[in-house]
């Protein structure tokens, strides 16, 4: 469970999380949607421990994230996936190595089951042909296929995703929802997926929170909130344009 | 603000910034452990930074050491003394003008190369990702140019210093009628003498080319860490690498040259 009480964050002057609370139950995908600079993605940061909140309760399976040494830090990483806007891959790495990479600094695995281990999460989102391909060498939607199977491939009991259609076309972002609510269905991991993408919290989302003003402004599923008639749901979810 | 503040605004960054070259220093030391697991991609960074490195400094090494016979068999020869060129020559190349010229090349196409990747790295979230699989970018990505860059530094050094010389004694033979004979004697005679199994002049040189290389690296990857805002502050982190780095020979030089000879005698 990914539990967040009170944060609050500030960037010099800017007050950016006013004190953002929520929760996401284990096995389930919670959609984070508001205005762009609004700080979803510094909730996402400050979950994973790249962002200290200036207060408040950051906790990840019960455990509290600020307060963690760097040892505890890097442990609970290891339980968690980290989906990039970008893919964030390594450029110099192939594809396959990209994947590789957690489980080469990490696991004890030899390199057969490594290997295994990259070709399933490779298959499962669609890569498998483009292993040995250079990330300067594939498409946007591509390298985010490969960073979905790089936060995967360490079976990670929690992912989080940050724009995880952003600059895809419609055919693509398809296939990425259904691969995120694929993950959370198959492989029982607990999502947080940051979108402005109505398609994205209506396929893959089991709770929507939306971000007003440094704090959630509207939470409920899908259908509470598109029939609440409230213009922060409306804006977000009701055009029914992506 | 007023100009006060200003300078101390200013001052406070250059200490902030000198604090974090330490530091990153330290833990670049503190993450030698890695190393037998970063063997193969450290030795990929060394072999880079030699080609990349190596046509330039050789070129510049040869004419460096030319214009150096040349500007002293000018003076020598009004006195009749051009026989000491080799020495001469060969002094000047391993004690200060071999690693100062690799140092200085090597910050201008490794170092600058260095801030650029990890620069890109750093704006396009590639360390981050890096730090979110708890990968220790430390150990991932500084470690290994650092100790590519110590190691190549001296051999590059030692090259240079022999090109130099080289270079030095076609000059002499061409321009000043020393003969190749008496200059390469005079050369060796001057390193030679020596009780160490390195002679002085050029243990001294290869231990300032060590440093240079440590330096470079350290500062050029701690560049690229700190940079942000895109290509604007890739292009910033690769001329605060250049300026940094170079600023760093010379005053490490001058701090080597006068421990070695004037402290320690």
């Amino acid at each position: 469970m990914i539990e967040l009480n009170d944060v609050k964050k500030q960037f010099g002057d800017r007050q950016i999380l006013a004190g953002i609370s929520l929760s996401v139950p284990r096995g389930m995908n919670y959609v984070l949607m508001g205005p762009s600079g609004s700080g979803k993605s510094v909730t996402l940061r400050n979950i994973i421990g790249i962002v200290r909140p200036d207060s408040g309760s950051v906790r990840v399976g019960g455990m509290e994230v600020p307060t963690m040494d760097r040892d505890q830090l890097m442990a609970l990483r290891r339980r968690m996936g980290y989906l990039f806007q970008n893919g964030a891959l390594i450029n110099w790495l192939s594809v396959a190595q990209n994947v590789a990479l957690p489980l080469q600094e990490h696991s004890k695995l030899s390199s057969s089951e490594v290997d295994d281990r990259v070709q399933d999460v490779l298959r499962m989102v669609g890569m498998q042909n483009s292993a040995e391909q250079s990330p300067t060498d594939i498409s946007g939607g591509m390298k985010l296929r490969v960073g979905l199977a790089r936060a995967l491939v360490t079976q990670p009991e929690y992912v989080l995703y940050d724009e995880p259609n952003a600059g895809l076309d419609p055919i693509i972002s398809h296939q990425i929802h259904e691969l995120i609510a694929e993950v959370r269905d198959r492989l029982g991991v607990t999502g947080l997926i940051v979108t402005h993408s109505r398609a994205c919290a209506v396929h893959c989302g089991d709770r929507i929170g939306i971000l007003e003003n440094g704090r959630i402004g509207l939470e409920g599923s899908v259908a509470e909130l598109t029939s609440s008639g409230h213009p922060l749901a409306k804006a977000f979810l009701g055009s029914g344009a992506d | 603000m007023n100009a006060p503040q200003l300078v101390g605004q200013s001052l406070r960054k250059r200490v902030n910034d000198a604090g974090f070259v330490v530091d990153l220093l330290l833990r670049t030391a503190l993450s030698l452990g890695f190393l037998p697991r970063r063997t193969r991609f450290t030795l990929d960074m060394a072999f880079n930074a030699g080609v990349r490195a190596l046509p330039v400094t050789m070129v510049v090494a040869a004419f460096a050491g030319a214009i150096l016979a040349m500007q002293t068999g000018i003076e020598l020869r009004r006195f009749g003394d051009t026989g000491v060129l080799g020495t001469i020559t060969a002094l000047s190349m391993c004690r200060e003008m071999g690693p100062f010229i690799t140092g200085v090349i090597l910050a201008a196409t490794v170092g600058s190369s260095m801030a650029a990747e990890i620069g890109t790295m750093k704006v396009s979230d590639e360390v981050t990702a890096l730090e979110v699989m708890s990968v220790d970018p430390i150990n991932y990505l500084v470690m290994p140019r650092v100790i590519a860059l110590a190691v190549m530094c001296p051999l590059l050094t030692a090259l240079t210093d022999f090109v130099g010389i080289c270079g030095g004694s076609l000059v002499a033979a061409q321009n000043l009628g020393v003969s190749q004979t008496l200059f390469w004697n005079s050369a060796y005679d001057a390193l030679a003498s020596s009780e160490h199994f390195l002679p002085k002049e050029v243990y001294v040189g290869l231990f300032k080319a060590l440093v240079f290389g440590t330096a470079i690296a350290t500062v050029s990857c701690a560049a690229g860490l700190r940079a942000n805002g895109g290509a604007l502050g890739v292009g910033l982190a690769v001329q605060t690498a250049v300026r940094n780095s170079v600023i760093l020979i010379i005053v490490l030089g001058f701090i080597i040259t006068w421990f070695f000879y004037f402290l320690a005698g």
